[in-house]
């Protein structure tokens, strides 16, 4: 896919943006044959597709889109840990979508308002994004304010990732953003909806010394390489192959 | 210049005729996808396509449809050039599209709707009444009844929405506002 675009592109933020999308949607696209019903099935395939499809723009503006996608290895992919992390059960995908979609809501709304090299693209995802969060905020509260068992696995999902979520706030170079002002947004934002999903706010810490906050650096978790394995093994077995 | 500009005009027909693959009753000028024609020389084109959906898959096979007809119409080069400024929306989409769609048994989307309406869940089902400010509710494409449900935010391909009209219980897929 051609897209056109300003020539100078700060490449870490591209890859960064582009690297978040590509690997959520690789994550969401393992939920095919699996999620709980048929109309799930559709709708996390719809939302890996966007998602897709902002991947393809955005490394298209670094690079190679395909070179980029399936030749590099591990290290070298700039996305927040939280989006690798394992689908887990229904409720670990639906608390994933949730901090994801709300910090990408946010933050594309305030990309596609300036005049920077993301701005076309953002104009466009922020529209797409805010259907994935209310997917996510609906389901977040149908579980959470659900039965207890429900209620139990949903707070359980909340709690596990709450530590990959410090990392998004991290200034990116090249992204004109106000970082401060956005984390405190995600945070009453995330709030509210738990609150109304009659869930806790996790208390625990959101960046690990060991764990997370270095996703951007390329220093990702044990199950992204697995990941990568399996999204990467046909094009490096078939090197330049086309439909 | 003059005859330039007659020719684009004339080409820009031409595309804007081409059905739109994944929802042929629509052509892609009344889906609002099509931008503009801009003709070099005598016998290159180069035509500016945007996506409705950032993924949209549709766009490969509208680039080469559009690349087909331009050709046979004696045009040597024709590039499709994908923009994504300004965003599409679905207020894009012409009157006559909308009227197509709703006869096709889509619900049209509603003009000048920002984002997903605001739902509240029941226990199973999406049930709830739309009666956001300024929220028109969707009418079902059969039998126009505005007693609708949602089934599901994401239906057969990304623009749309899954409904169930509660009058006449037939299934229907929405196109989504955007």
């Amino acid at each position: 896919m051609t897209a056109t675009g300003p020539a100078t592109v700060p490449v870490t933020a591209a890859l960064a943006l582009g690297d978040d999308a590509l690997v959520l949607s690789h994550r969401l696209g393992e939920w095919a044959g699996h999620a709980p019903a048929l109309e799930e099935e559709v709708a996390l395939a719809n939302i890996a597709l966007d998602l897709l499809g902002q991947a393809r723009v955005l490394l298209s503006l670094a690079g190679d889109e395909d070179e980029l996608a399936f030749l590099r290895e591990e290290r070298a992919f700039r996305n927040l840990q939280l989006v690798e992390q394992p689908n887990g059960d229904f409720a670990h995908t639906i608390a994933r979508q949730l901090y994801f979609s709300v910090y990408q809501q946010l933050l594309h709304t305030e990309l596609a308002a300036g005049d920077g090299p993301f701005a076309p693209l953002a104009a466009k995802a922020v529209k797409e994004v805010a259907y994935h969060r209310d997917h996510a905020e609906q389901w977040t509260l149908r579980l959470g304010d659900g039965t207890e068992t429900s209620r139990e696995r949903m707070q359980q999902a909340c709690d596990a990732l709450w530590r990959f979520t410090g990392e998004m706030f991290q200034p990116v170079e090249g992204l004109d953003a106000d970082w401060p002002s956005l984390e405190a947004r995600w945070l009453e934002y995330i709030g509210d909806v738990l609150g109304r999903a009659t869930l806790t706010v996790p208390e625990g810490p959101r960046t690990g010394a060991w764990s997370a906050g270095a996703g951007r650096e390329g220093v990702h978790t044990e199950s992204f390489g697995r990941m990568l394995a399996e999204m990467q093994h046909l094009h490096r077995s078939h090197p330049g192959a086309a439909w | 210049m003059v005859t330039a500009t007659a020719l684009e005009a004339e080409l820009l027909e031409l595309a804007g005729a081409v059905p739109d693959p994944e929802l042929p009753v629509l052509t892609l000028q009344e889906l609002g996808v099509l931008r503009a024609v801009h003709v070099h020389g005598t016998d290159t084109v180069e035509v500016d396509l945007t996506p409705t959906y950032t993924g949209c898959p549709a766009l490969e096979t509208m680039s080469l449809d559009i690349q087909r007809v331009l050709r046979a119409h004696g045009m040597r080069e024709v590039t499709v050039r994908t923009v994504l400024t300004p965003a599409w929306s679905t207020d894009d989409i012409t009157a006559e599209g909308r009227r197509k769609l709703r006869e096709f048994g889509i619900a049209p989307p509603r003009a000048a709707a920002a984002g997903p309406v605001p739902l509240t869940l029941g226990p199973t089902r999406t049930h709830a009444p739309e009666s956001g400010p300024g929220s028109e509710p969707v009418r079902c494409p059969h039998c126009g009844s505005a007693d609708t449900e949602l089934l599901s935010r994401f239906s057969s391909t990304a623009c749309k929405a899954l409904r169930r009209c509660l009058a006449c219980r037939e299934p229907f897929d929405h196109f989504k506002e955007l």
